[in-house]
């Protein structure tokens, strides 16, 4: 199979997948109590942190790119404490990458799971602090298992947007082949070269089976879980 | 057992100002809809705060606004079965049954799964789901699910209002048989004037979010003016009884109240069984003498220790050797027969009076 993408491609590929899996993963449990705040929660700032959360969603993505850079580059205030401090480089890496993807998906994971928190009945919770749950187990062992459709769901977006990020990813960490070059940035490479056609058509159809294959993981999990989790 | 409330709360424009005690096996909370039973139900049980007062079960303060002592939920040791079950849909009966073992200190785990399962009559429900449950096998799930966290107290708040009388008629013989063991004292929300008759031991009666009467359930009962929201057919007393004999060729059963035998339409009780039966107050008649030629199947001797006029009508009580009878009559008949208290008349019960609802049969067991 070597012989239908090059070496190169198949980097690419690689790359993009490594990106999205640590993007996704990386924001999981940030997103759940994020969400969790945003929809249970009465606190100062609330409306502000909202807005924060949401920015990604409608910023133009080589603005969240640039603002990764000045914050998070080499001389920016939180790269450079980073770097000094914990040894952790983001820019021009493929951790850089990762960085701005999951910022780009985080909207999308947080909206997702906020959906499903809401349609919690919260008398199952009351029951469960009745026998005795205190309000964390009561999270842990009701609320969370009847939220996983909402988790799955927000878990596929945000793969999915880490699989085509492009504008915050190439301002961020630029497009380094064999570091932070993605399937989409490979794209726009092969675009840009002459004869680079069939570059493009190869990872393009790379590109929509992983989607395909996120999209049917998911609808598969879900489908599972919600006739565990039919009530009436 | 003892139970002892005193709160206050306030939600919109309604106010609960509850103030009663209990020791009873099964206490009733009795009231119209919009009466605030589900709020005080919600009080106890730590899922409502009220603005102040003072709620102490067995001893133990759970909750008292002067001392500012609030005990969570988590730690008020209170089971409580739900109108609506709520079981948990993302596990299978037998998961639900244990949830609240996995909290309950070992030291306390007294109730056993097994006997749980088959007071309840739910072997057959172990590894299903929820979801594939019809309502009175929830509400029996969700009952053992209580007990089984080794509750101090029960809380039932009308467990049994979504279901058909078919699914109840299932259901109140656990509820007795969990009276009867006496382990778990219980707290039982109701508006159905059938249901305390059967169950309570004592009753609380809820107005418009205040304490109206409580205490033992035959005293309450027979207070028809506290039923008379629920229309005048629901006034009555309650008489304890046991069968006496059955009467197969007239399908007939024959009980032994205090004051003398009763008739009614055959019940299928084993002889001996004890039962508990209403007596509506308009379903009794009143007579000096004894009467002769007569097609009520039920007389039982006693003398008027009350009346009570309201509008037209007279409550007359009567005791027949300890058991108090309500009759309802119009004031032309009190007038006309010169009834007084200290009176020695005759109650007449006609014997199909005792049909549908009016006959309570509680569990053979009991004594």
């Amino acid at each position: 199979m070597n012989t239908w993408l090059s070496p190169e491609e198949w980097t690419a590929v690689g790359i993009s997948l490594k990106v999205a899996f640590t993007a996704m993963a990386a924001s999981l449990l940030p997103g759940i109590a994020i969400a969790v705040a945003l929809e249970r929660g009465r606190f100062w700032g609330r409306a502000a942190l909202d807005v924060l959360v949401h920015l990604p969603l409608v910023l133009p993505p080589v603005v969240v790119g640039y603002l990764l850079l000045l914050g998070f580059g080499k001389k920016g205030p939180i790269g450079s404490f980073l770097a000094e401090n914990l040894g952790v480089v983001f820019s021009f890496r493929w951790t850089g990458a990762a960085l701005a993807c999951a910022i780009m998906g985080f909207p999308l994971l947080v909206r997702a799971i906020r959906l499903s928190l809401a349609s919690v009945d919260r008398k199952l919770e009351d029951a469960a602090g009745t026998l005795g749950a205190n309000p964390a187990w009561v999270f842990l062992v009701v609320t969370l298992p009847l939220i996983v459709p909402g988790i799955l769901a927000g878990m596929v977006l945000s793969f999915a947007k880490a699989m085509g990020e492009f504008g915050a990813t190439i301002t961020f960490v630029s497009n380094i082949p064999g570091e932070t070059q993605t399937l989409p940035t490979a794209i726009y490479t092969f675009i840009q070269i002459p004869g680079g056609e069939g570059g493009a058509m190869r990872l393009t159809i790379v590109s929509i089976l992983i989607s395909i294959g996120a999209l049917s993981a998911s609808e598969w999990m879900a489908r599972r879980v919600r006739r565990r989790l039919s009530t009436r | 057992m003892s139970l002892d409330v005193d709160v206050r709360h306030q939600q919109g424009g309604f106010t609960l100002q509850a103030k009663f005690q209990s020791d009873g096996r099964l206490t009733a909370l009795f009231g119209r809809s919009g009466a605030g039973k589900s709020t005080l139900i919600n009080v106890i049980g730590g899922l409502i705060h009220p603005v102040r007062g003072r709620i102490v079960v067995n001893g133990r303060i759970l909750f008292d606004s002067t001392q500012r002592i609030s005990i969570p939920r988590h730690r008020r040791r209170i089971g409580c079965v739900f109108q609506e079950g709520r079981l948990f849909p993302h596990l299978n009966v037998r998961q639900n049954l244990l949830f609240g073992r996995w909290f309950t200190p070992i030291a306390r785990r007294v109730t056993r799964l097994d006997d749980v399962v088959s007071l309840l009559g739910i072997e057959q429900l172990l590894g299903r789901r929820p979801v594939t449950l019809s309502g009175g096998e929830k509400q029996r799930v969700a009952i053992g699910r209580a007990l089984l966290a080794d509750p101090e107290l029960l809380l039932m708040d009308e467990p049994l209002a979504s279901l058909d009388d078919e699914r109840k008629a299932e259901i109140y013989p656990y509820i007795e048989r969990l009276r009867d063991d006496g382990h778990v004292p219980i707290v039982f929300v109701t508006h159905s004037v059938a249901e305390i008759a059967r169950l309570a031991t004592s009753i609380v009666v809820l107005t418009d979010g205040q304490v109206t009467a409580s205490g033992p359930a035959a005293d309450i009962l027979r207070n028809s003016s506290l039923f008379s929201q629920f229309g005048p057919a629901e006034a009555g007393a309650v008489i304890d009884a046991h069968v006496l004999a059955q009467d197969d060729e007239f399908s007939l059963t024959v009980l032994q109240a205090k004051s003398g035998t009763l008739t009614v339409p055959r019940l299928a009780r084993t002889i001996g069984a004890s039962l508990r039966l209403r007596l509506r107050a308009r379903d009794v008649m009143v007579s000096l003498e004894k009467p002769q030629a007569l097609s009520a199947l039920n007389v039982l001797p006693g003398h008027i220790v009350a009346l009570e006029t309201s509008g037209a009508s007279v409550d007359v009580t009567i005791d027949c050797a300890g058991d108090l009878v309500v009759a309802r009559l119009t004031r032309k008949s009190v007038h006309d027969l010169g009834l007084r208290p200290g009176l020695a008349v005759h109650a007449i019960i006609k014997g199909v009076a005792f049909e549908g609802d009016a006959a309570a049969v509680p569990p053979a067991s009991s004594p």
